[in-house]
């Protein structure tokens, strides 16, 4: 396992992003982006399926060109009957590894080669080893989870491949509810896609001024943005060799090749650090759960906390 | 329908025997349930006490274990499991799926229930829970309508709980880690949403404001009560708005719809709040008794007096309900 060449992955894009917008992401993506598997589907809210319905052929045709590995996502949060109707379609009909991100999923994706996102809760070897039996080949492990369980996951875990999320808003939650509907002056049924406005999120701050969480439709993500950059060395002796990029909107060709770079040995991890930041400015980085503290966090100098230590 | 009840101590315990429960649900005293509050849950001894308390007047017991085992320490979780297997649990009730692999596989008698924080809200997630570990009955996210619970329960293989009554968490159950973003403490991995140990109410100028870790989560002019920074009911600036961006502070209930939930087929009420003293479990099981035994028409002024127990006195039917999304 150790000896795995490390490698990027390109997340789904989270947020309603209008379908040209969207499909002229993937197609620079699939020409000029250092990644090796995308990610792609939508994840957080049935009702936007049809935004990008019509560009996925060409996307598609795209991506595969330049060499990219193709695997579709699936919704986050399953309640309607259409809803399952659609992951079972999904299921029965992708020519491409399927990504699990909720129990229907990963109930249909029995006996078959498949990925399990970062939203299916893995916080424990037992559980890994228990996905790996059923078919899981890959695992995004949970944000939350800190380096500690994700050195003893790894290592109790072989035979399957680990990814965590390197660059991008976090995950909180999500709701059966629509906050940003809620927030424009809807409900959720007649919300009138309003969360296309933000292709980034919807900034929530504290009656302080502090900029705290964003809200994407149903989904709350964190305001900052986890980048861990300066734990690559680590977590790639520990035996994680992929790293997940959630689309940003901003230059995800830059961030894939800054990644990159690091990896590779040809960048600084703290130089990585301040470019990121030109890149991407809107959001403070964080990295505090891998840490072990509050998400938000930002723990510097980061390269001096050893992973392997209690394990 | 059977009333399955908190409690959060040995005292709440008996009271919810007394006053009618069904079934009483409780925990250990540590991280192994998702109310890992100071001062709260059960001994060993505790447990097998109130068990046998239990047993006598003829009221079953239900063990949560449902928050999410921390890699390498899951003898924490395998331990209370057997323990609690030990002490007569009438069933565990469970969140994370490595641990319901090692129940079903140990004690492949023992009746398991899938915690609410497993967030199974389809058929083919419940029906998966069912074939793989022979999940008896499932505590259902609030993300549902009663008409979803019905469309599901036609579905499933198992019975079905839902909340009635009590606090109401907006997210999807065992899979928020906003608490965690703002502390470090999460509902998965420590049993704790916005834990008090991070809470600080500070005064400035006229408002009080209350905060969470390093967050304000709401400021409170004079002639408006404060309440507690649970990070979800707090109030915030989104878009061009300042309010409550994800929940007003309102608790759940929707006792008014017994006879829906019935028809639903739904078998299993629940009533939250193992944080509570014991005069309000007492209360609140007892009126919910009588309401569940009352006739339909009478209901109504039975349930009034709740209202007054209820947070903020404002109460809603949450997810329940169409519109709330």
């Amino acid at each position: 396992m150790n000896a795995a060449k490390p490698t990027l992955t390109l997340g789904p894009v989270l947020y309603l992003w209008e379908g040209e917008k969207w499909r002229d992401f993937y197609f620079r993506i699939a020409d000029e982006a250092p990644v090796d598997d995308v990610v792609i589907g939508e994840t957080v809210c049935s009702k936007r399926l049809h935004f990008t319905d019509p560009c996925f052929p060409p996307v598609i045709e795209r991506l595969e060109a330049a060499g990219k590995r193709i695997v579709f996502s699936t919704l986050a949060l399953v309640t309607l009957e259409r809803e399952s109707q659609y992951v079972r379609s999904l299921v029965a009909d992708s020519p491409y590894p399927v990504e699990a991100n909720d129990l229907s999923a990963l109930a249909l994706l029995e006996g078959e080669p498949h990925w399990i996102g970062p939203l299916v809760n893995v916080y424990n070897a037992t559980t890994a080893r228990l996905l790996a039996r059923r078919g899981a080949t890959s695992i995004c492990l949970p944000p939350e989870l800190p380096a500690s369980s994700i050195a003893e996951i790894v290592s109790a875990t072989p035979g399957i491949a680990f990814e965590l999320l390197a660059f991008g808003r976090m995950p909180l939650a999500i709701s059966a509810r629509c906050a940003h509907a809620r927030a424009k002056g809807h409900i959720k049924d007649n919300c009138q896609f309003v969360c296309k406005e933000d292709p980034d999120g919807l900034p929530v701050k504290t009656l302080d001024r502090q900029s705290f969480l964003a809200v994407n439709g149903v989904q709350t993500v964190s305001f900052t943005c986890q980048a861990l950059l300066a734990e690559l060395k680590d977590l790639l002796a520990c035996g994680v060799h992929r790293f997940r990029l959630s689309p940003q909107d901003c230059d995800m060709v830059a961030v894939a090749r800054l990644y990159d770079d690091v990896l590779q040995g040809r960048l600084d991890p703290e130089e990585g650090i301040s470019l990121l930041r030109q890149i991407y400015p809107a959001a403070p980085l964080s990295n505090g759960f891998h840490h072990g503290q509050e998400g938000a966090a930002w723990v510097a100098r980061a390269r001096n906390i050893g992973h392997g230590a209690s394990t | 329908m059977e009333l399955i009840c908190p409690a959060g101590t040995p005292a709440a315990f008996r009271e919810a025997v007394d006053a009618g429960a069904d079934a009483v649900y409780c925990g250990f005293r540590d991280e192994t349930n998702a109310r890992n509050f100071p001062g709260l849950n059960f001994s060993r001894q505790e447990l097998g006490e109130a068990i046998t308390y239990a047993r006598r007047k003829g009221t079953q017991t239900f063990i949560a274990l449902n928050t999410f085992m921390r890699a390498g320490h899951e003898d924490l979780w395998y331990q209370a499991a057997r323990d609690a297997v030990r002490l007569g649990a009438d069933a565990l009730i469970l969140a994370d799926f490595g641990l319901m692999a090692h129940v079903a596989e140990t004690y492949p008698e023992q009746r398991l229930h899938v915690s609410v924080q497993a967030s199974a809200s389809n058929p083919d997630a419940v029906n998966f829970l069912v074939e793989a570990f022979g999940a008896r009955r499932v505590v259902l996210p609030r993300t549902l309508t009663i008409s979803d619970i019905a469309r599901l329960a036609r579905q499933i293989r198992c019975e079905i709980e839902v909340f009635v009554f009590g606090g109401l968490c907006v997210m999807a159950e065992g899979r928020c880690s906003l608490s965690s973003y703002a502390t470090g403490k999460s509902p998965n991995m420590n049993g704790v949403c916005s834990p008090a140990s991070h809470v600080r109410y500070r005064q400035d100028g006229g408002e009080l404001v209350s905060e969470l870790g390093a967050y304000t989560i709401n400021r409170f002019p004079r002639e408006e009560a404060a309440g507690y920074p649970t990070l979800c009911k707090g109030r915030f600036d989104i878009a061009d708005a300042r309010g409550y961006a994800f929940e007003d502070p309102v608790s759940l209930d929707v006792m008014d719809q017994i006879d829906a939930l019935r028809e639903a087929g739904v078998s299993a009420l629940k009533i939250e709040g193992r944080q509570r003293g014991k005069a309000y479990v007492a209360e609140v099981v007892s009126t919910l008794r009588k309401a569940l035994d009352a006739k339909p028409e009478d209901r109504r002024a039975l349930l009034a007096r709740l209202r007054l127990l209820s947070e903020g006195q404002r109460t809603t039917a949450g997810a329940y309900e169409k519109r709330w999304r």
